[in-house]
């Protein structure tokens, strides 16, 4: 949440570095896209994430009552 | 109104309560003695079975092929012909072998007169039971029931089964952890791969059994049966496996797996706290490598109570420890196989202390099966298992890898819910 305006130089330049320097790049999810990434020799660290119980509402709604 | 913000820290106390008791078991193999003497509902016409709950109408084909042998097997019918038509009759009783401490592998059936492995787990003082495995090929676990099978099944109830009591009785026990742990060490897993574990036991029972056995030439066709047998401990463990997670059942609260098994139609796990309820979806096919003249077309679906290796953690669990087992069932390369295990870490409570994987710095296999884990992750228990021939009467075709239906996990989840108020 960009608010502060006295954060708004420190930002810029954080964005300016992004937009200057090779990219650098967690992928969460499906890997075919760090696979892309990677044939393009972009740095790429794949997370193997996916939606609890598959996606299904119900189920994830269950088990963040019962999960540690 | 449920207190929410404290099922969490009481499924947690229960889950630590099950794993405790699971990694304490003790299994010792004790003797081998006739099922009626072991459990008394064993009657005439009465048939035991691999998985679930299931009738004749709803049973796979070497399901119906083994019921047919072991029928004309125990005198009850003169023929295949006439049993089958028993059966579709409901002249036979069926039921689980779950409900009276008992397993069997693929069809596994258990009937009157059959001698079982007894496994005292002597941490807990509960007994489990398993038949002696036949051999492999055409047997009647796969579905096998001509005469030479119903031979070898006489053989082994009227000779090979008392002299494997004496023998047990003589040598006060076979304690199971132990010889596990050196097995693992030495590339078994249980299940598909029983190479060290039947040498091992062959090697410790064979001074008794020279013992018990005076005739030289029964005692060495009873060698030579074993010794050429590979599979002959799987029952062990099987019997074991059941001695270990029986104690685990009724836990209040507790996600953990106390059952998997399958009947060839459906499959069904139980969890500890929801009691003796069986939760099913349909089985699943393995996928494998046929012996020659087979292939994927002669497969008959997943089958047998042996998924309770799975359970406490060895079989497709412990791949990682049986690099030579991976090829024969057709699950990959080395690597894929500690794949397998590394997945199953994932969806388990804790590693055993002493049943450990030597390429994996002796780190324990993965036991403790939580349905919680299974249902968030989507990772499903990898099961090693035999593959029968869908008829009845042929066999064995080849071995393979086959997956737990999430199904079974997701419903037994929502009936946890439903028990704790918060469906």
């Amino acid at each position: 949440m960009v608010s502060d305006e006295n954060d708004s130089p420190a930002i810029g330049r954080v964005c300016a570095e992004l937009l200057q320097s090779r990219p650098r790049v967690i992928n969460v999810g499906l890997a075919v896209f760090a696979i892309d990434l990677d044939a393009q020799d972009v740095d790429v660290v794949h997370v193997d994430w996916r939606p609890p119980a598959g996606g299904d509402e119900d189920l994830a709604r269950l088990l963040s009552m019962l999960a540690d | 109104m449920v207190d929410t913000a404290a099922l969490a820290p009481a499924i947690r106390r229960a889950n630590s309560k099950a794993l405790e008791i699971l990694l304490q078991g003790d299994p010792v193999l004790i003797d081998v003695v006739p099922a009626k003497d072991l459990i008394p509902e064993l009657k005439e016409h009465t048939i035991l079975h691999a998985g679930p709950p299931i009738e004749w109408d709803r049973m796979c084909g070497p399901m119906r092929g083994a019921v047919a042998g072991v029928a004309v097997f125990e005198g009850w019918a003169r023929d295949l012909d006439e049993a089958g038509v028993q059966a579709s009759k409901g002249c036979f009783d069926f039921h689980p072998n779950h409900h009276f401490s008992a397993v069997g592998p693929m069809t596994g059936l258990t009937t009157c007169s059959q001698p079982l492995l007894v496994v005292e787990n002597r941490a807990a003082g509960n007994r489990a039971y398993c038949t002696v495995n036949e051999g492999l090929g055409k047997v009647m676990r796969f579905g096998g029931n001509d005469e030479s099978v119903r031979d070898r099944l006489a053989w082994i109830r009227d000779s090979l089964g008392p002299a494997l009591g004496s023998a047990l009785q003589c040598c006060g026990g076979i304690p199971l952890r132990p010889l596990v742990a050196r097995g693992l060490t030495m590339g078994d897993e249980m299940h598909q791969r029983n190479v060290a574990c039947s040498s091992l036991l062959l090697r410790e029972l064979a001074p008794a059994l020279a013992s018990a056995v005076a005739d030289h030439s029964d005692l060495s066709e009873m060698l030579a049966f074993m010794g050429s047998n590979d599979q002959f401990f799987l029952n062990i463990a099987m019997a074991m496996g059941k001695s270990i997670m029986d104690p685990v059942r009724n836990i209040e609260q507790s996600t953990v797996v106390t059952a998997m098994t399958r009947n060839g139609t459906d499959f069904g796990i139980r969890i500890s706290g929801l009691g003796d309820e069986w939760f099913t979806a349909p089985v699943e096919m393995p996928a494998g490598l046929y012996f020659p003249g087979f292939s994927a077309a002669d497969a008959n679906p997943d089958m047998g109570d042996s998924t309770i290796v799975e359970t406490i953690g060895l079989g497709g669990f412990a791949m990682a420890a049986a690099p030579a087992v991976a090829g024969f069932v057709g699950a990959g390369s080395v690597a894929e196989a500690a794949g397998i295990t590394a997945r199953m870490r994932e969806i388990t409570l804790g590693e055993h202390p002493e049943w450990t994987i030597v390429s994996e710095n002796y780190q324990g296999v993965p036991t403790g099966i939580d349905i919680r884990l299974v249902v968030e992750t989507g990772i499903v228990p990898t099961i090693n298992t035999g593959i029968a021939h869908r008829e009845p009467g042929i066999g064995q075709v080849g071995a393979g890898v086959v997956k737990a239906p999430m199904a079974c996990f997701e419903k037994a989840l929502r009936a946890l819910g439903e028990r704790l108020g918060i469906s």
